[in-house]
């Protein structure tokens, strides 16, 4: 096992530049996550890992060796790509034996791990059979097989559930993560998907236009977002975000938007009392707004807004609701047995401790 | 729904079956095209002289190998030989060389690679004809004259644009990321290629090698200008039969057509898979 390091990587393709200085520093045994929008540069920063890419400026590193010149196969590592890439003309133990026949490992060995990793992924009895008789979820199975057989250092996966259907791709994250707890891999795992990484992750890599825009955990990622990016891109339904002005009034300070008005408590005033007069963001996720009177108890600071019912999303465990507070919408996240009806007025409370506020110059989160 | 009349309506039978009629008809054309001279030249070549020179006899009843052996002694034999000579050097030469340039279109990204392509293309626009003489005196000058090895490189010549183009098509039928995962999982690029890459693109590969055979199996003007006396089947015929009687030409057709025909037969599935992967 090792731990991983990027440093300042940079990768161009022609004039477009897909990575713009990449730092990051994975731990021994860790997971890893990166996630992003497509484009933005994680597919290429795993395979820059795995040595598919060279960089164009900037080092890997694996424990203390610069691997940023050696070709994949003296990485020691373990790639499960996309498409599974699975090899259509050997049969899957043979697949699965393959990298251990390349490093010449005795055959009594080979037949141990093979099965060993078989067993774990629960395929023995597909081991006679060739790919195009597997469906898609025995086939990412075999792949994984065929990843951890040879012990890697770390482990890299490409986005390996988005081509399963629904269900088993619920079950086969969990599968996954508790694998890697097993068998204590360093992890990097590249995804579009927020829950798959909200999840699975120790750690989530938020990326976009290849640049990292928060690295934590993703109660961190959640809870305390870097900035506006990184808050919309994480939640569903998404954050709202409402333009506000800092405004100062006898009894102190508060949030002015043209249908609402905040005032602040003073540990939130005196974050934001340099930027009196100015415009900022104000965000607040679904879920952390509540129909009047539905707020938990353990939430004891709230705002009132009043506003119409626009639309309503019942989607059986949640009631989504667009409520036209005048000049614009605000998605609210109730129960899903709450109900109301298109039309209706409607007072919502804001939980106050919930709210992030975001520069709207740099999209930097304030709080 | 039950209870309501169903209507067929008359026209939509008459047009369905007016389609039909006519698609037959279309069909049955298209083969008499194409296998009327196939008969033709097979019978004819059997045919016994007597019934082949009686214009009441259309089709000959009695047959004869008498003229296919005369043509296989006189040397159709040795230039059959020949031929298949020519036509395994010039798979081997233009697969040596076409083979790692289809790779390289296939796979990397590079500057000029469309032009290039083009250019490929474009070799095969020079008329035969016009270089036909001064490769003849530069043959002369390399010892290549009337030898198998310089018919099958003037074949590789032109084989060699249809061979990059359909390998890089195929290779490009081939998903990066097997090659890819043969790498991460030990391979170098080359191992990855000859491990993973070449088994999965050897029926297409096949195919395309099945119709350079045929290629130059079927090339006569190159071939008769560059030999002499090791000549190729085409030559060897082409020399011959100008001023034989009829039957002799078609005997010389016949022993042409037999061996391309039987390879077809065999490369018959692989040539579609090559189209079909050729096609994605």
């Amino acid at each position: 096992m090792v731990d991983v390091h990027l440093r300042g990587i940079v990768k161009k393709f022609g004039h477009t530049i897909a990575l713009r200085g990449i730092d990051l520093d994975v731990e021994d045994g860790e997971f890893v996550v990166l996630l992003g929008p497509s484009g933005c540069g994680k597919t290429t920063t795993l395979r820059i890992i795995a040595g598919l890419e060279k960089p164009t400026k900037g080092k890997v590193i694996f424990g203390n060796r610069d691997v940023t010149y050696l070709p994949p196969r003296e990485r020691n590592i373990s790639m499960v790509f996309q498409s599974y890439a699975v090899w259509p003309h050997m049969k899957v133990y043979d697949n699965i034996a393959f990298p251990l026949k390349i490093k010449k490992v005795p055959k009594e060995e080979i037949d141990r791990k093979v099965k060993w990793a078989a067993e774990l992924l629960q395929i023995s009895d597909l081991l006679d059979r060739y790919p195009h008789q597997l469906s898609g979820g025995q086939r990412q199975r075999v792949a994984v097989a065929r990843a951890i057989v040879v012990e890697p250092q770390v482990l890299l996966m490409d986005e390996p559930l988005s081509n399963l259907d629904a269900l088993l791709r619920v079950k086969m994250r969990s599968e996954l993560k508790k694998l890697q707890r097993r068998i204590k891999v360093t992890t990097i795992y590249v995804t579009h998907d927020q829950v798959e990484a909200m999840t699975m992750g120790d750690r989530i890599a938020v990326m976009k236009d290849g640049k990292i825009m928060q690295i934590g955990t993703p109660t961190e990622i959640y809870h305390k977002p870097a900035n506006m990016f990184v808050a919309g891109f994480i939640g569903s339904p998404q954050m709202n975000f409402i333009d506000v002005t800092v405004s100062e009034e006898a009894d102190g300070l508060s949030l002015v938007s043209e249908d609402f008005k905040i005032k602040l408590p003073p540990d939130i005033a005196e974050l934001v009392k340099q930027y009196t007069g100015k415009t900022l963001v104000m965000g607040i996720r679904p879920e952390h707004i509540y129909p009047e009177g539905f707020a938990p108890s353990n939430v004891k600071r709230t705002v009132k807004i009043s506003g119409v019912v626009d639309f309503v999303e019942a989607l059986g465990s949640d009631t989504i609701i667009h409520l036209n507070t005048g000049s614009r919408i605000i998605v609210v996240k109730a129960s899903g047995t709450y109900h109301t009806n298109i039309g209706e007025k409607l007072n919502v409370e804001l939980g106050l401790d919930k709210i992030h506020i975001f520069r709207k110059d740099t999209e930097e989160a304030i709080l | 729904m039950s209870n309501e009349k169903i209507l067929t309506s008359r026209g939509d039978i008459i047009r369905y079956y007016t389609y039909r009629i006519i698609l037959a008809g279309l069909v049955i054309i298209a083969v008499v095209w194409i296998a009327l001279p196939f008969i033709m030249t097979i019978l004819y070549a059997l045919a016994d002289p007597a019934q082949y020179y009686d214009p009441h006899v259309i089709i000959p009843t009695s047959y004869t190998l008498k003229h296919v052996n005369q043509l296989l002694i006189l040397g159709a034999y040795q230039a059959t030989i020949n031929s298949v000579i020519v036509a395994l050097i010039t798979i081997g030469f233009s697969f040596l060389i076409g083979l790692p340039a289809g790779y390289a279109f296939a796979r990397y990204r590079f500057r000029g690679k469309d032009s290039l392509k083009l250019f490929i293309v474009a070799l095969r626009m020079f008329p035969m004809m016009v270089i036909a003489v001064p490769l003849l005196v530069l043959y002369f000058k390399l010892g290549l004259a009337d030898t198998l090895v310089g018919i099958g490189l003037a074949h590789t010549s032109m084989a060699l644009p249809f061979v990059i183009l359909i390998t890089s098509s195929i290779i490009a039928g081939v998903r990066v990321d097997y090659e890819e995962a043969a790498m991460v999982f030990g391979l170098s690029r080359i191992g990855a290629f000859f491990r993973v890459t070449l088994p999965l693109a050897l029926p297409g590969l096949t195919a395309a090698a099945i119709f350079t055979f045929i290629m130059s199996w079927n090339e006569v003007f190159i071939a008769a200008v560059l030999s002499f006396q090791n000549r190729t089947l085409p030559a060897f015929i082409l020399n011959l039969i100008a001023g034989s009687t009829d039957f002799i030409k078609f005997a010389g057709a016949f022993i042409m057509v037999i061996p391309a025909l039987i390879f077809v037969f065999i490369a018959g599935k692989y040539l579609v898979r090559m189209w079909g992967i050729t096609l994605k």
